[in-house]
């Protein structure tokens, strides 16, 4: 009689995880049982969940060590991604607080799911098997459904919850499919194992049902990155959820979708580079192009940064198809850098709006320089970093992104880039023009910025031009993450 | 040559300690505002002279890099930036014009601005940094962090304390220089791959051999941003409505000093490292500088706002820079030189001339003046000697300067291109002075211009070290060219000299190869 050899378990693998997930029911718990009215002490016990599980992160920096019967390693291209996540968590959280109390939602399940999703996201990086993949990505996705539709009495919230389910279990479909089609051509779901099963037979690139399971992995995945021309859902759901939320998910998610397929793409089809890269650059050009260009005429500015951060998915892609140690390395960077100013020029836009979702317009910022000028000069430090202008973090992530392809030889992936960046100033320019060179068209009520606003805008501006002055230590630490 | 003193970065750095300290200072409090922005750039200036006398010190690397500094920035990956700053004698004198021009041009906006002037104070001083950081890098990716710095501050100057069109005009500025330079620095990481692995050092890349399709691509890449930012024919559009738009000491500093980036570019990066894709495009550069020299002229002869026909003069006094430079040869790249401190002077001066008019009648329309110079006699002097050194006038510094322009590229092979550039210097002479006739003399008709008050100490005292200037640099330009000679002697060689290395070091080599049977020598065009 056989005995099932029990894998080892080795706990301290997914400690973040476990740490993170107690501290989310615990705190559901305490919402339910704790009468307050006021629940924004939730939001600050999350983000000392978030700190105890950063410590756990940081502390796994090393040495990969795989876990679970080769499903879940800990490596630091997981920790470099899973230090990004609390992150954009953590910043989340600290502007979410005013914005649920404006928009009058009850917030006491808000910060477990965030805690939730972050778990997903942690899963996405550090999973090495296609199924630990794919949970992650749905117990993301699930909490990310409910987090858009979370301003149960907006109409525009309730349909980017609808919208985001709808196109997200379509895209999650695609993923699974393509998962079963590879399992079905290689044996299995572990990604070393496939990647060691593509080594043996090179014959498999011309398997139709491997290349149509990778194909339909790639879709699934460039659906959560929200590459062109899978990005349909993305505008409309970034500009109707709540816009801490909007801020969340353009900065954490979108790096998770890129932990993951990068995951994906280099251990398990290593051999089908040149196939692949061609896939992706011309991903890449089309996602840069069409974010940017449609986010020329965008007049509300959630819906303009929406935009902007299918073009900034673009440019992680230029990285991507470099497929190099740079390109990989500077995606890490450029994911680090986004959510800070990403997430930065969105709590701006929720300190300057209004309660239902007013005051969105680009026109509403006329004349902030003079109203609030140090509010003005943050929020210009984070467009001139999108708009990838020395000395900020976002230029350093674009060159870094750039160079990459240039190395690979992609030289006209990267003019294409470097132009689309050019495009990209009207934009961001466009906001200055009206907080700086116009006179405020009517007096603004000012509701102040909570101390949990400053913290979170502090840490992002400082944060976007130490990254932008003097990036060496992280962009060592991402280049040591992506040394598999 | 050791040195104790950082010479060159706390020069970079006073005017962003000032900007620093302008933060904490009153909005409110004008007096203190502008007290201790003139004072920081006034401190700038005097400690940039010590690098006058210092440079080819004795027992230094004549023409060389002095005053260097290298500390390593950032190393990670492929890449090492480090913070590699040095001078040598072309970017000597444009550094002092800068420091030399901004005090003039922050004490021009005492009675100009009277609105935000915080932001403008810290606007100009941010300038300041950028413009020195540029001029001084010698680490490609730190020149280009400048480069493009630059922008930020001068964006804004444009857009908040322009004239009526300032958005478009502000937005066409930046993204027109955005584009070309965002194509240098893909042209940039290239070259750098090229040069195998290291550092971003131009010493480095100066020793580069390339072949020339690289070469070619490079040099358009380059020669792209810098002509946007010159600006040459057909890239200067943005140049008029920046100028016409911005504040006066914002057209005083891109006048005097933005300007000179794009032709420093040239002399500094563009030629010498692409010595044959840059004799391959003499011929296509020296058609669009005198192009833009007739062109412009031209075009400045029919303007009816005063500002913007000094903005077009610009053009074509840049494409006699380019003309010069591009001659390459020690009378012309001297002359292009010269000329670019020249018209930072005289052109830095005229436009202060029109800011002190506009200020008055807040008009700059020519045919809204006329007799000015019975009402105002001390402007009227003045404006008359700019004018004269504008049009290139004996004893004037403009005269120098266009002469050995003209000789230079006489001597070279773009003689027939001097000749048609020459009526350049005849044909800014009609608009200069058709213009100077217009408004100065003839009746005084219009009552609004009979009560107009003559220059004040404060406006007399902005223009006289310029006009100083414009003597000494016409009757003594020696001290200028002689600290220049040498480094202009390695920059021509440098741009020239590359090719004949390239066919001495294989003939050297060649003995060496044959042993092993490679036929090298026909590699090497």
């Amino acid at each position: 009689m056989e005995t099932i050899a029990m894998p080892a378990i080795n706990l301290t693998v997914v400690m973040p995880e476990i740490i993170l997930s107690v501290v989310a029911m615990v705190l559901l718990l305490v919402n339910v049982f704790v009468p307050s009215k006021n629940k924004a002490y939730l939001g600050y016990l999350s983000i000392i969940g978030l700190a105890v599980a950063a410590v756990s992160v940081v502390s796994g920096w090393g040495p990969a060590v795989s876990a679970f019967n080769g499903s879940v390693v800990q490596d630091n291209f997981a920790t470099f991604f899973k230090m990004i996540f609390i992150i954009s968590a953590a910043l989340a959280i600290l502007i979410s607080d005013r914005y649920m109390a404006q928009e009058e939602c009850n917030q006491g399940e808000l910060y477990p799911l965030i805690l939730f999703a972050t778990i997903g996201m942690m899963l996405m990086a550090s999973g090495t098997d296609m199924m630990v993949i794919f949970l992650g990505l749905e117990l993301l996705s699930i909490c990310l459904y409910v987090l858009a539709g979370f301003n149960r009495g907006n109409l525009k919230s309730n349909e980017a919850g609808l919208k985001y389910f709808l196109l997200g279990a379509f895209s999650t479909g695609f993923l699974l499919y393509g998962m079963a089609l590879t399992y079905g051509a290689t044996g299995s779901t572990k990604i070393a194992v496939i990647s060691g099963h593509v080594m043996n037979n090179p014959t498999i690139a011309s398997n139709p049902l491997f290349v149509v399971g990778m194909l339909l992995i790639a879709v699934g995945f460039s659906f959560k990155i929200a590459a062109a021309p899978f990005h349909m859902w993305t505008p409309d759901v970034y500009e109707g959820a709540p816009t801490p939320m909007t801020a969340f998910m353009s900065a954490g998610p979108k790096a998770a979708g890129f932990a993951a397929f990068i995951r994906v793409m280099i251990f398990a089809f290593p051999m089908l580079q040149a196939n692949w890269s061609e896939l992706l650059w011309i991903l890449a050009v089309l996602t840069m192009t069409i974010g940017n260009i449609i986010a020329l005429s965008q007049d509300n500015i959630k819906r303009m940064l929406a935009y902007s951060s299918i073009a900034h998915a673009g440019y992680a892609l230029v990285g991507f198809t470099a497929s190099n140690a740079e390109g990989a390395a500077g995606i890490l960077f450029y994911m680090l850098s986004y959510a800070f100013m990403n997430i930065g020029a969105f709590a701006v836009v929720i300190l300057i709006g209004k309660k239902g979702e007013k005051n969105g317009d680009v026109s509403d910022f006329a004349g902030l320089a003079y109203k609030k000028p140090l509010l003005a000069v943050v929020f210009t430090v984070f467009l001139f970093s999108l708009a990838g202008i020395p000395p900020t973090a976002g230029f350093v992530g674009k060159f870094y992104l750039f160079s990459a392809a240039i190395k690979s030889g992609y030289i006209w992936l990267a003019i294409i880039g470097v132009l689309n960046s050019a495009a990209s100033v009207y934009y961001y320019l466009r906001v200055m023009v009206y907080m700086y060179m116009k006179d405020p068209t009517e007096e603004f009520e000012w509701a102040g910025a909570t101390p949990s606003f400053v913290l979170c805008l502090l840490v992002a501006v400082g944060a976007t031009l130490v990254l932008g002055v003097v990036p060496g230590t992280i962009l060592e630490l991402a280049q040591k993450a992506v040394l598999f | 040559m050791s040195q104790t003193l950082p010479l060159l970065s706390i020069l970079t750095f006073t005017p962003l300690i000032g900007a620093l300290v302008l933060l904490f200072v009153n909005k409110n409090s004008h007096g203190v505002l502008r007290t201790v922005a003139m004072a920081v750039s006034v401190l700038t200036f005097v400690m940039s002279l010590p690098l006058i006398t210092g440079y080819n010190s004795p027992g230094s690397d004549i023409g060389g890099f002095q005053f260097l500094e290298n500390i390593p920035w950032i190393a990670a990956g492929p890449f090492e930036m480090n913070y590699h700053i040095g001078l040598d004698g072309i970017s000597l004198w444009l550094v002092i014009l800068a420091t030399f021009i901004m005090p003039i041009a922050i004490l021009s906006t005492y009675t100009a601005v009277q609105e935000k002037v915080k932001e403008y104070m810290i606007c100009l001083l941010l300038l300041e940094v950028g413009m020195i950081g540029t001029f001084v890098s010698l680490d490609l990716f730190l020149f280009y962090i400048y480069w493009e710095v630059m922008l930020i501050p001068m964006y804004f100057i444009i857009g908040i304390w322009g004239g009526k069109n300032k958005i478009y005009a502000a937005v066409k500025f930046f993204i027109y220089t955005m584009v070309g330079s965002l194509l240098m620095l893909v042209a940039l990481i290239v070259l750098y791959f090229k040069a195998g692995a290291g550092d971003f050092n131009i010493l480095r890349f100066y020793e580069l051999q390339l072949d020339p399709v690289t070469q070619t691509w490079m040099f358009l890449a380059f020669a792209l941003a810098f002509a946007i930012k010159v600006p040459m024919f057909p890239l200067h559009t943005w140049l008029p409505d920046a100028h016409t738009e911005a504040p006066t000491a914002g057209s005083v500093i891109l006048a005097a000093v933005l300007l000179k980036m794009g032709t420093y570019g040239y002399v500094r990066f563009a030629m010498p490292l692409f010595p044959e894709a840059t004799a391959t495009f003499t011929p296509l550069i020296a058609t669009l500088s005198v192009i833009g020299i007739v062109y412009a002229s031209l075009v400045a002869m029919v303007q009816q706002d005063v500002k913007k026909l000094v903005a077009y003069s610009s053009v074509a006094h840049l494409g006699f820079v380019m003309l010069g430079i591009f001659a390459l040869n020690t009378n012309g790249v001297t002359g292009g030189m010269l000329q670019m401190l020249n018209h930072g002077v005289s052109t830095g001066a005229l436009f202060l001339i029109v800011g002190f008019i506009y200020e008055r009648r807040h008009t700059r329309q020519i045919s809204d003046f006329g007799g000015l110079a019975k009402q105002m006699p001390v402007f009227a002097t003045m404006f008359m000697i700019v004018t004269f050194s504008s049009i290139g006038l004996p004893g004037t510094n403009g005269f120098v300067g266009e002469f050995l322009v003209l000789l230079g590229a006489f001597e070279s092979s773009l003689r027939w291109y001097a000749i048609i550039a020459t009526s350049g210097v005849i044909l800014s002479a009609v608009y200069m002075l058709w213009m100077f006739q217009r408004v100065m003399f003839g009746e005084l008709k219009n009552p609004k211009n009979q009560v107009l008050k003559d220059l004040n100490a404060r406006e007399v005292a902005i223009m006289l070290p310029l006009l100083f200037l414009i003597f000494f640099m016409g009757v003594y330009p020696r001290p200028f060219i002689d600290s220049m000679a040498p480094s202009i002697e390695r920059m021509i060689q440098q741009s020239k000299g590359k090719k004949q290395v390239a066919l001495v070091i294989p003939a050297l080599a060649a003995p060496q190869d044959s042993v092993h049977g490679a036929p090298v020598a026909h590699e090497v065009k």
